[in-house]
């Protein structure tokens, strides 16, 4: 439903000034033609008014029933119609308030005071019309944008989860240097990048898949990075039985995993630890992935938290839940925490 | 002999650096180093000739290791970075390897070094390349000072503000004043200008850290800190402010 032209507080000001002036013109005319000071100002007063009444009932109904670009037939027989509409309420009212020379007077202008309401309602029916189809397309337009923009972004996470070019060329940077002095590990570790590329590949964002299968993708993603900085990334992946045939969105715990091994490996010099435990709890998955990190050089719930984010909106567009990724600190271990709602 | 280092934080990746520089018996690798603390200390220590440089490090990445150097020697960047980055390298023409790079590309990057050190022409480092890669959005988020000696990363967000002070900017800080060796219109173009304005000549103050804008003179005002500093602010200064704040 558009706004109404007059919910603007200048053009409620534009509205009153108008039908002042207006007014002021109408009893001028009357004056000059031999009424007296009063009548002319009575006559003005019960037109005038009636008519500003129709011009809002004119405004209101547009903007509820805004007629197509055709059907200007229609938008004509609108404003004969409540100029007609207007001129029996006049003769009506002033046949109460006014004297018999002002009535029969009324009936002999008639004819001028109909063209002239027709006029007036034209006006406003014009005005009305352009106002409601401008705030139609304003409206639309926005749409159009709001709904862009979520396609660009899912377009952009999609992209991300698919293509690591530093992940991808940084591996492919280590089997070049293990080709030569090691070429049984060289080939390992080729065929672990093609099984992890294929997964990403294969997976879509909507599909539901168990933990295990899930794990296992992570485990690859793990291998290669400890091979990528030798004994320096040891992983501790503790579950339930009972976890592994959980459910979960595909691709979820993805990003919270990288998110682990940029703060835990990428921005650390020691050797580290990344703990990933899942266990069931009150029909919920509960995954919980911790990771050190270097206080002095970083804050990892704060800023570049793009993966994160992605996820806590996933989160909320399935589930419509604000509280299922939980983050803390605990000295230099940044652990995070996802719930998963089993059916 | 030519002194040689190498930079990166995966093994891997300097292994392959040190293969094939077995080619080259003029070189020497003095020291493999993990990130860029190691490098700015391994620098300073060996003067060596040229570095392989790997560009995200743990601690402080190659550029903000690089700026830690007064006088760096020679660089060849060994990176996987994104191809804007790489588009500032070519601007400056200072050479870089892209990950994985063959023998070959090695090879020739090396020569074309090799071939400039004898013609003595040098490779001067260009501080202008430096300028152009620390507009990298990582470079936004904090800087990274030397103080008595031990490297601080400062958070921008803790920066009070800058004040020019001859050839250096001193950095204010709750926990203490750095200096580096900038100019103000360094600093002023590498921060977020919503949330650094250059409020005076002399003067780039952080306005969340504003509580108050007091009048001082004709047309001048001072800028009033949570802490209780003050910083000056010019008449052109105050345009700039009430822009940002949007008063």
């Amino acid at each position: 439903m558009p706004a109404s032209v007059l919910s603007i507080t200048k053009y409620r000001f534009y509205f009153t000034i108008f039908w002042i002036i207006w007014s002021a013109i109408h009893a001028w005319v009357l004056q000059e033609w031999g009424y007296s000071f009063e009548a002319s100002w009575l006559d003005s007063a019960v037109c005038n008014i009636l008519l500003a009444g129709i011009s809002l009932l004119i405004i209101t109904s547009l903007r509820f029933y805004l007629p197509r670009k055709e059907s200007f037939t229609y938008l004509f027989l609108m404003c004969i119609g409540f100029a007609l509409l207007w001129l029996g309420c006049a003769k009506v009212v002033l046949s109460y308030v006014a004297d018999a020379f002002m009535v029969s007077t009324f009936s002999e202008s008639m004819p001028i005071r109909l063209a002239i309401a027709i006029l007036v309602s034209g006006c406003v029916i014009l005005i009305s019309v352009l106002w409601y189809t401008l705030e139609e397309q304003k409206e639309q337009e926005r749409r159009k944008n709001e709904s862009e923009k979520i396609v660009r972004d899912a377009e952009l996470y999609k992209l991300r989860q698919q293509l690591q070019p530093h992940f991808l060329f940084n591996s492919l940077n280590s089997i070049s240097a293990l080709v030569i002095s090691q070429p049984a590990e060289a080939r390992k570790m080729i065929q672990q990048l093609s099984d992890y590329l294929r997964s990403t590949l294969k997976k879509e964002e909507h599909m539901w898949v168990m933990l295990s299968e899930e794990l296992q993708y992570l485990e690859l993603y793990l291998d290669i990075e400890k091979v990528r900085f030798g004994h320096r990334l040891a992983t501790e992946i503790r579950n339930e039985a009972s976890a592994l045939s959980a459910q979960l969105p595909a691709m979820l715990l993805q990003p919270i995993v990288e998110n682990a091994i940029k703060f835990g490996l990428y921005d650390t010099v020691d050797d580290i630890t990344i703990g990933i435990d899942c266990v069931v709890e009150n029909q919920m998955l509960v995954v919980t992935v911790k990771n050190p990190f270097d206080p002095e050089i970083s804050q990892p719930g704060k800023g570049t938290g793009f993966g994160l984010r992605s996820v806590q909106r996933r989160l909320s567009l399935l589930f419509a839940r604000n509280d299922l990724l939980i983050t803390s600190t605990a000295g230099n271990i940044f652990i995070t925490q996802i719930k998963i709602p089993q059916q | 002999m030519i002194k040689v280092l190498i930079i990166d934080d995966e093994p891997l990746a300097r292994s392959i650096v040190k293969e094939y520089l077995q080619d080259y018996a003029q070189i020497e690798v003095l020291e493999e180093c993990r990130d860029g603390f190691e490098g700015v200390k391994a620098v300073m220590q060996h003067q060596p000739d040229l570095i392989f440089l790997d560009i995200q490090m743990p601690k402080i990445n190659g550029f903000e290791m690089l700026e830690l150097i007064e006088q760096p020697p020679s660089v060849i960047f060994t990176t996987a970075f994104d191809e804007y980055a790489i588009r500032a390298f070519e601007a400056h023409a200072a050479d870089y390897l892209l990950k994985p790079y063959s023998k070959e590309r090695f090879d020739k990057a090396l020569q074309k070094w090799l071939a400039q050190q004898a013609n003595s022409t040098g490779t001067a480092f260009s501080s202008a390349l430096l300028e152009t890669a620390a507009q990298t959005p990582l470079q936004h988020s904090r800087i990274v000072v030397k103080s008595n000696g031990k490297i601080k990363i400062i958070p921008v967000h803790d920066i009070q503000y800058f004040e020019a002070a001859d050839d250096y900017v001193k950095i204010h800080t709750a926990s203490g004043t750095h200096l580096k060796n900038k100019t103000m219109q360094y600093f002023e173009q590498l921060l977020d200008a919503r949330q650094f304005v250059r409020t005076h000549r002399s003067y780039i103050v952080n306005i969340q850290q504003v509580t108050r804008l007091d009048p001082y003179e004709k047309e001048n005002y001072i800028a009033v800190l949570h802490t209780g500093l003050k910083v000056p602010v010019s008449k052109a200064g105050y345009l700039k402010l009430k822009q940002v704040l949007g008063l």
